[in-house]
């Protein structure tokens, strides 16, 4: 029974998230860390509120990219641990195509209950409700781009040892730009001027790398399954 | 050379910190690059003596 | 015609050829960092606004210009590594990776000693500063990600990737005192057009640039035939280089 590409991606797609689901604590873990990153800076700093606001986007930021750090190392690891990531690259479906699909069920379980769950985040640390829309559309984009950075990265590192350190040390550089244009945007919503610069420039690296990640990705695959 | 140009116009204390750091690199790149090759030929040649006496011994 | 070109796929050539270059590379590159060290140093004149400090633009530009084309290099060896499995790409790049590594240092380390008394920081977060230390960390992180595989062979695909999927910085580096407001200068040699620089002052730049880039390939020469024994050790050419 041969598969379409569309119906390879649906499945493969509700096949992540099936697993997924499976372990509710795994999904929620990088969110509690998102949360508990967020708290240390206050805590750390014990500033008001009102200064708060004034790093919130940078702090913001920063969780947001380190908890997003600690799900990517799942992406590819169960799966080629227990073979299941060879036979699908010998399947006979495109291997970009199956790595799309991962990539996208993981960024739906980690990138965007990152942002559904950023309102709360910036509450606590002081961001006016008025900034929300932005906060979240820039976290969205960013998310989705670091999903595909790691899905580099993970493909690069799948069964090293200290592969997690290397990852993030792999995956870090290249997502300064995000986290430099993310938080600038977060902060002009939050003084009220306009963010569109930083959300064009945002939405164009989501766009460029979303365009080639797959490719790189896929040639980081054939290289560790070889 | 008089004493103005070790000074560099009062910049002294930027100006050869500066060069030397330079130098510094560049030193250990030459220093580098000969311990890698040292090393590998070393490597290159345990090995063909381990092949050889293999060899030897069959 | 084109056998010259070819033959650089062949392990025992480049590493006969390398072997030969290096003294010439050095001699030359001793010569034009003799005449840029004492033009710059002591000839040139002085700078109107930045007086004897702007001379550390004859250690810091070069180690900048080198950074960047060395990693251009790496990608670009990589690729061919990559796309054709020529195993002299790997090679290259990672010889280079180390060099470059230690030119970004340089450029900042240069860098922040000029900075200083120029812009009364050792640091700034600002774009040309910022995208160069990102060029060191993807330095490192190449050859962290080389190293850590077991089969060299997987490490240097792997590595070849990430070199490749880095060189986007590469532009950003170069492009970003166009592309932002940055404290740092914008480009006075490398650009279209004419230099922004009277002769007396540009041409110990040009010979210290030309210095450094003699330096890097005798030292990338050097590193090659290291790499090359290395990758070759079953080999029956090494088994006769390693005589000599």
């Amino acid at each position: 029974m041969t598969v379409g590409g569309w119906e390879a991606f649906l499945l493969i797609v509700r096949r992540e998230l099936v697993l997924s689901f499976r372990r509710p604590e795994q999904l929620l873990q990088p969110l509690v860390f998102f949360l508990i990153v967020t708290t240390l800076f206050p805590l750390g700093l014990s500033l008001q509120l009102s200064l708060l606001r004034d790093i919130s986007p940078g702090v913001l930021w920063t969780a947001a990219l380190l908890s997003s750090l600690l799900s990517l190392d799942a992406l590819f690891k169960s799966d080629a641990d227990d073979g299941t990531l060879e036979q699908l690259s010998l399947s006979g479906q495109s291997l970009t195509l199956i790595v799309v699909a991962k990539t996208c069920a993981h960024w739906l379980v980690s990138g965007a209950a990152l942002v559904v769950v950023s309102p709360i985040v910036a509450t606590a640390l002081g961001i006016p409700v008025a900034a929300f829309a932005t906060m979240m559309l820039s976290l969205a984009l960013g998310t989705v781009t670091l999903s595909w950075l790691g899905a580099i990265g993970a493909g690069l590192t799948i069964g090293l040892r200290r592969g997690n350190v290397l990852l993030s040390l792999i995956v870090l550089p290249l997502a300064t730009p995000l986290l430099i244009f993310g938080a600038a945007a977060t902060e002009r919503a939050i003084s009220g001027s306009s963010a569109v610069g930083a959300m064009y420039f945002l939405a164009s690296v989501c766009v460029f790398t979303c365009t080639l990640a797959p490719l790189a990705a896929t040639a980081a695959l054939r290289i560790t399954l070889e | 050379m008089s004493s103005g140009f070790w000074s560099m116009g009062g910049y002294a204390r930027y100006v050869w910190p500066c060069f030397g750091f330079a130098g510094v690199v560049l030193a250990w790149n030459l220093w580098s690059a000969r311990r890698v090759v040292a090393a590998a030929r070393l490597r290159a040649r345990r090995a063909l003596e381990m092949a050889l006496a293999e060899d030897a011994s069959r | 015609m084109w056998t010259w070109f070819y033959k650089l796929a062949s392990p025992p050539h480049v590493f006969r050829v390398a072997a030969a270059f290096v003294p010439w590379l050095l001699g030359l590159a001793a010569l034009a960092l003799g005449y840029g060290l004492i033009d710059g140093l002591a000839i040139a004149p002085l700078d109107y606004q930045q007086g004897d400090a702007f001379r550390m633009i004859y250690v810091h530009v070069p180690s900048a210009l080198l950074s960047l084309t060395i990693y251009t290099v790496m990608a670009a060896a990589s690729a061919v590594a990559l796309i054709w499995r020529i195993k002299v790409g790997h090679a290259v790049a990672a010889a280079s990776a180390p060099i470059g590594a230690s030119f970004t240092l340089a450029a900042l380390v240069t860098g922040s000693l000029w900075g200083r008394p120029m812009w009364g920081t050792y640091w700034a977060w600002d774009p040309r500063l910022t995208s160069e230390l990102i060029l060191l960390f993807l330095y490192v992180g190449v050859m962290s990600l080389r190293s850590a595989f077991e089969d060299p062979a997987r490490g240097d695909r792997a590595a070849a990737l990430l070199a490749v999927v880095g060189v986007v910085n590469v532009p950003i580096v170069h492009f970003s005192v166009v592309w932002w407001n940055s404290l740092h200068q914008g480009a006075t040699v490398v650009r279209l057009g004419a230099p922004k620089m009277p002769g007396s002052m540009l041409w110990p730049l040009l010979a210290m640039w030309l210095g450094f880039m003699l330096f890097y390939g005798a030292v990338l020469c050097m590193r090659l035939q290291g790499e090359l024994l290395n990758r070759e050790r079953q080999a029956l050419w090494v088994r006769e280089a390693i005589k000599s």
